[in-house]
Order: C-alpha cells, then structure tokens, then sequence
C-alpha cells in the first residue's frame, strides 16, 4: 500500500502528470464537443478546465503541481502569438481594403469591451483588483497578461477573465448576430476577434473561412493595438 | 521546413522581441513585437511566409489547447470569484455583448458612411 501511495505521490508531483491531464481532457472535451455536433454550449476550452478542476481537487493536487507540468502548454502561448504573424500576412491583401472600418472599429471595440467590464464591476462592487484585472479580457491570454501585470491587475486572475470572455463570445457571439441582423462575414468575424480573441477566432472559422479570416485579423492586430491604448485610457481615467 | 527550424525561427522571433521590450521598457508584451517583427520579415522575403504556414498551422490549429493552463487558474481564484460572482459573471456577459456589438456597428456605420454597399466576398 505505501509503495503505491508514493508511486502516486511521485506522479501527481511530476511535470507529466499535468501535460498528460491537460492532453487528455482537451482530446476527450473535443470528441464530446463533435459528438454534441458543435453546439457552443459543449466549448471544449470550457470541458477542458471545467474536468482538471474536478479532477485536481478530487486528488487534492494543487493547481502549482498541475502547473509544473502544463506550464510546457502554457508557455506555446508566446511562440504561436509570434506565429499569428503567418495568417496576418496572407489577409494584408483584404487589410487594404477595409483598414479605416477596421481601424476605428478596433479602437472602440477594444476600449468598450474593456473599460465597460470595469465600469459594470465597479457599479456591483467589485474589488479594484478584480476591475483592473479585467480591462484587457479581450485580448489573447499573453499579451493581456502582460497588459494587466503592469496596470496593477493579477496576471492569473486576468487569464481567468480572458478564458470566461473567450468562451462567452463562442457560445452567444452566433446568436447576437442573428438577433442583430448583422449577416456580413468581414464584420461578424472583426467583432468575434476583437472581443474574444482566439476562442472567437476558433469559433469564427467553423461558421466560415472568411469570418475566421478576419476575426484572426482584428486578434491580431487588436493584440497590439490594446496593449498601446488600454494602458493610456487607463491612466487617463485614473488621473481625471 | 522542418518543424525544428520553424519552432527556433519563433522562438527567436519572441527572445528578440523580450528584449526590445526589456531594453526600451514598452508596455507591450514582447511576443506582439516578435509578431510584428515576423510580418516584417515576410513583407520583406515573400516565399519565406508559404514556406512557414504549414508548420505553423498544427500550432495554431490547437490555440484553444494553449488556453486551458491559465484557465485552470481559476481554482486558485476560487474565494474571490464566490464574494464576486454576481459582479464579475454579470460585468464579462454584458461587456462582451456589447464589445462585439460596438465592433459590429462601428464597422458597418463607417462601411455605410464610405458608401461600400458590401464587401465582396
């Protein structure tokens, strides 16, 4: 009995035990998520996260052990930021002809989605810490961690918010749409990119490749558009 | 390419855009910079793009994957998402309705203001 019990205790303490979760869970969220036949209610980011924490608090492991191991996920966040160059480049071609709706449309959707959230919280008394953690929710997990870092927001609870935002966005993005009436795929996918960044870009590319398109686009570039803004508006604010 | 020089090729892309971050101390995180510097590159050295887009492509294919580490965060917020809840679920459901319909209506006004009936698909 000891030697299985240290045999676990060595495991759930290693780096694999977190990598092979991560994969595992992720694998059978996606094949749960095909069989739901795509409905946004089965995201399978949402799955994904919503099994490890069951599973972790049912062995008791805490979310740094997990972390030992899946930081080596985590961390493929920088390069594939960097890779996002690869998609950009081949829609320049389609940038040209749309950069003065997308550009005015970036910066207000980027300040709206972020400074709204903070003015929502403040309103129901949230913490300060949680309304700065909030300001960059919309933006890929990196770069919005890094945005919150030096606004005086908690890099970890902002990772948390940009999950929740993305998986928002997936599951009623289709459905504001529809309500809405607003059919054309290049604005669709700009508002799917601009306010829920990569899950919104997932989800963009299933409706259509040209929605996906633009939505990678408008994450793209309003990954370095709102790492300019949001911390100017905040001073801004701060300073009135 | 081989997958190898690709991972390197980004990896060095990132270290170089730390740096500038670092060096000339900009609030912006130093993969948007190596992201920027690459489309540079690409503009600059056109075959160099179709060369990377299929290995490039596995990564970002799974971007939903990279997310799920920092989601799992949540349990470490747990205590404050309980005291919180109310503000928090409603302030990211209502910001994210209207963040994606700002954007929308932005881009169709000044698409209406620019008279372009559509944008050709």
């Amino acid at each position: 009995m000891t030697n299985q019990s240290t045999i676990w205790v060595y495991l759930s303490a290693s780096p694999l035990f977190g990598l092979a979760l991560t994969l595992i869970c992720y694998l059978l969220a996606v094949n749960i998520y095909n069989k739901g036949h795509g409905n946004p209610l089965l995201n399978p980011v949402a799955l994904s996260i919503l099994m490890i924490v069951i599973i972790l608090s049912l062995f008791e492991i805490s979310y740094h052990a997990y972390f030992s191991g899946a930081q080596f996920i985590h961390f493929l966040l920088g390069p594939a930021t960097v890779a996002l160059a690869i998609p950009l480049y081949f829609q320049l071609g389609k940038l040209k002809k749309v950069w003065i709706p997308l550009s005015i449309a970036l910066v207000l959707g980027i300040s709206f989605s972020g400074f709204s959230a903070y003015y929502i919280a403040q309103f129901l008394g949230a913490s300060e810490q949680t309304m700065l953690s909030m300001i960059p929710k919309s933006v890929t997990a990196p770069v919005a961690m890094g945005i919150s870092e030096k606004n005086g927001g908690l890099p970890a609870l902002t990772a948390v918010f940009v999950v929740i935002t993305g998986v928002i966005g997936a599951v009623v993005g289709g459905w504001v749409f529809k309500v809405f009436r607003i059919k054309d795929d290049s604005v669709k996918g700009v508002a799917m990119g601009v306010t829920a960044h990569g899950l919104g870009t997932a989800r963009s590319f299933q409706i259509s490749p040209q929605m996906g398109a633009f939505a990678g686009l408008a994450m793209a570039l309003s990954a370095s558009v709102s790492a300019l803004i949001l911390p100017l508006i905040l001073s801004f604010i701060q300073n009135i | 390419m081989p997958f190898l020089t690709v991972i390197t090729i980004l990896l060095v892309y990132q270290l170089v855009g730390e740096l500038i971050v670092l060096s000339l101390d900009l609030p912006i995180p130093g993969p948007v910079i190596g992201m920027l510097l690459l489309l540079l590159s690409l503009i600059i050295k056109k075959p160099f793009a179709t060369q990377l887009e299929k290995p490039t492509e596995l990564l970002l294919s799974h971007l939903s994957l990279l997310f799920i580490p920092a989601g799992v965060g949540i349990m470490v917020h747990l205590v404050r998402l309980q005291q919180e809840w109310l503000a928090i679920s409603v302030a990211l459901l209502v910001s994210t309705i209207l963040g994606l319909l700002v954007t929308a209506w932005t881009m169709m006004a000044i698409y209406r203001l620019l008279n372009w009936k559509k944008v050709e698909s």
